[in-house]
């Protein structure tokens, strides 16, 4: 009947469909990011290990450079990455839901405010801090990780809640829904793409920091960067750098095919 | 009233669009809402009855609080003090979500979650009260074509991929869905523009007249309480009562200069949305057929003091209208038609029709019934007889529901005038 207003959209509907914040990923453009990443990473990489197994290197080189080892420190590293992330997403999506609940709102501008410390603080003063604390070890680093990853996915979560329309809240409410159901069935779907964003970034900053984590001797790819500047190592150095960063763009991309399929249906890409 | 709720989900499989008495009156006593830090109350005392099966409006100016005692209704606002009863029931302490799921809800833009297909959004409600499935889903493709959407075109569809007055019909089907008793509209058709108001709002008295809920609507549009409502209320600040009555007698009797000023200008023209055309008397016609010789015709309304004769088809269908001098310049009545012909159907309001009579040339309006078949001729004078009758029986003896605040001291509803 109305076939003739086909193309009008209500304000309320679109409003709610941009991304609050972050480059949040969709329809065909995004499709060719998601395949160009990937096949950068891999062509950067297949270049190292050729220069890898073809170029002159000294004895030292060669030994912190063998495959062996180079597989070992990006395990070490890929764990201190996704340990951290998932006790941060453990801690901070639980605290960014409550932080949005009517009782507790107070509180957010306290905590957001100790979030911003975490990140604020130079990681390195924050590992080293905490080692001397905590005993030198993994854990030490991934306590320092978690405290300096926390705020991106903390603040994105309450954002990505509160930038849902309050009208679609009331509607919840108004047919009987109960905020329990409204927050599951309504807030956090149509938060998820910008939650997402904030867990990208996360884990972005958890992959460049973990590299820090060599200095309480948690190992990973930052053992290569440290080793090749006590030694003057250069090559090594531009190793443990180059991996560190290949890993980075990798988490990265998943994160973004994540988002991608992720995303709730009927949300505007 | 869980009885109900029960026996709707045990329903067979072939819902209809229950014209069961599911409609139940509501009764607002003494309801007053008071926000903290605030001297004054948003809701000042307020006692309103709503009857069964009736559209009331809530009309007044921004901020008056006609919204906030609307939501007092399915309490998404907590009264402060005051009880609210669902026909007998007393549901001021029931859990707020059970109670909501026994009305309808409807906000501007139909609030639809975006992230739900047309059909989850309708199924809501019937899903949080256990309807098995296949239930849900007839129930789904029932209001759909109850609000004039193909179910088949449109219920996989996400809420982004309608208009807005799509939107606006699936957010009436999804109040409608657990075919509650009561529905309570914010504001419903406020996001539209014009034309689709104007439609929606047509649609909306279709579906009442074969649903029968009780329906409690907020608007700041006059013209849109008038057209909808059985009852209006007027609300000034504070959500006191200034008039609560039929829209022919707030039309004719405004009970002080407030509700003067907020009928606005022309209280007569919208005096005439409220009557139908087939609801009067009309004028009747010399009637003549293609082939008759045009003299005959012409004698015809002569000795009736006509000036105009009415052609007719071999199916009653109007062709065309000519005066005495036309008729004079004809041999025999042709059958051909005449694009131009001021007709109305009986169904329009008589401002329609006075539209229409308006830029014809004979100050008149042909009048077709079923099938386009004439049924008469709506004259200028029907039109003025008709304002003049509801005139007098809006002075009458129309009984309004009670509606008053506590402390009020303006006679609210003036049944002595």
């Amino acid at each position: 009947m109305t076939d003739t207003l086909g193309a009008e959209t209500t304000r309320g509907e679109t409003a709610l469909a941009e991304p609050v914040r972050g480059d949040v990923p969709g329809g065909a453009r995004s499709w060719r990011g998601l395949l160009i990443q990937p096949i950068v990473v891999a062509l950067i990489l297949a270049g190292f290990v050729v220069w890898l197994a073809t170029a002159h290197l000294s004895p030292t080189e060669r030994s912190t450079l063998n495959p062996h080892d180079l597989l070992a420190y990006t395990g070490q590293h890929l764990a201190l990455t996704f340990v951290s992330a998932a006790i941060v997403l453990v801690i901070t999506v639980p605290l960014g839901i409550l932080l949005t609940r009517r009782p507790f709102v107070r509180a957010s501008g306290v905590i957001l405010a100790l979030a911003n410390v975490g990140q604020a603080a130079p990681a390195v003063g924050l590992i080293v801090l905490l080692a001397f604390w905590l005993g030198f070890g993994f854990w030490a680093a991934v306590v320092a990780l978690v405290v300096y990853a926390a705020l991106p996915v903390l603040r994105n979560t309450m954002i990505g809640i509160q930038s849902v329309d309050e009208r679609l809240v009331e509607a919840g409410r108004g047919m009987g829904m109960s905020a329990l159901a409204v927050l599951i069935r309504v807030e956090l779907p149509l938060a998820v793409p910008v939650m997402l964003v904030g867990i990208r970034t996360a884990l972005v900053l958890l992959v460049g920091s973990a590299a820090l984590a060599t200095f309480v001797g948690a190992g990973g790819l930052g053992l290569l960067i440290t080793t090749g500047v006590n030694l003057f190592l250069p090559r090594v150095l531009i190793s443990g750098a180059l991996l560190t960063a290949l890993l980075a763009l990798l988490v990265d991309w998943a994160g973004r095919v994540v988002e991608h399929y992720a995303r709730p249906k009927g949300l505007q890409a | 009233m869980s009885a109900t709720n029960n026996a709707l989900a045990e329903a067979p499989e072939s819902v209809t669009v229950s014209t069961s008495a599911t409609s139940t009156s509501i009764l607002l006593d003494e309801v007053t809402k008071r926000y903290p830090g605030q001297a004054k109350a948003a809701v000042d005392g307020i006692t309103l009855e709503i009857p069964a099966g009736k559209i009331v409006m809530l009309v007044g100016p921004s901020g008056c609080g006609k919204t906030t005692t609307l939501k007092m209704i399915n309490r998404l606002i907590e009264p402060t003090e005051g009880r609210i009863k669902l026909g007998d029931e007393d549901v001021t302490t029931i859990d707020g979500d059970e109670l909501r799921r026994r009305m309808g809800y409807v906000i501007q833009a139909g609030g639809l979650f975006p992230h739900m297909t047309v059909a989850s959004n309708i199924g809501l409600v019937p899903k949080m009260l256990g309807w098995p499935k296949a239930k849900i889903a007839a129930r789904v493709d029932e209001l759909l074509e109850l609000v004039s959407l193909d179910p088949a075109a449109y219920r996989d569809r996400y809420p982004r991929e309608l208009s807005g007055g799509q939107q606006q019909r699936v957010g009436v089907a999804r109040a409608l869905a657990a075919d509650p008793p009561v529905l309570l509209m914010d504001e419903p058709f406020g996001a539209v523009d014009p034309i689709t108001r104007q439609r929606l709002q047509d649609e909306l008295l279709k579906i009442q007249d074969e649903v029968q809920k009780t329906m409690v609507i907020v608007t700041h549009d006059f013209d849109e309480a008038v057209k909808l409502g059985d009852w209006i209320v007027v609300f000034s600040e504070g959500a006191h009562i200034v008039q609560y009555d039929s829209p022919e007698r707030i039309l004719a009797e405004p009970a002080n200069e407030f509700v003067e000023n907020f009928i606005g200008s022309g209280a007569g023209l919208k005096q005439l949305t409220l009557n139908r055309v087939k609801d009067v008397a009309l004028a009747d016609a010399i009637i003549g057929h293609p082939g008759e010789a045009a003299v005959d015709v012409l004698e015809r309304i002569v000795a009736a003091g006509h000036d105009h004769a009415v052609i007719l088809d071999d199916r009653q269908r109007p062709l065309s209208w000519p005066s005495r001098r036309q008729l004079g310049r004809l041999t025999t009545i042709s059958a051909s038609a005449d694009p131009e012909l001021p007709v109305v159907g009986q169904g329009s309001t008589l401002n329609d029709a006075l539209d229409t009579m308006l830029v014809s040339n004979a100050g008149a309006a042909l009048v077709t019934g079923r099938r386009d078949s004439f049924a008469g001729v709506i004259t200028v004078e029907v039109i003025m007889d008709a304002i003049a009758t509801a005139r007098a029986n809006a002075r009458g003896t129309a009984v309004a529901p009670v509606g008053t605040n506590t402390d009020s001291l303006q006679i609210v509803t003036d049944g002595a005038a």
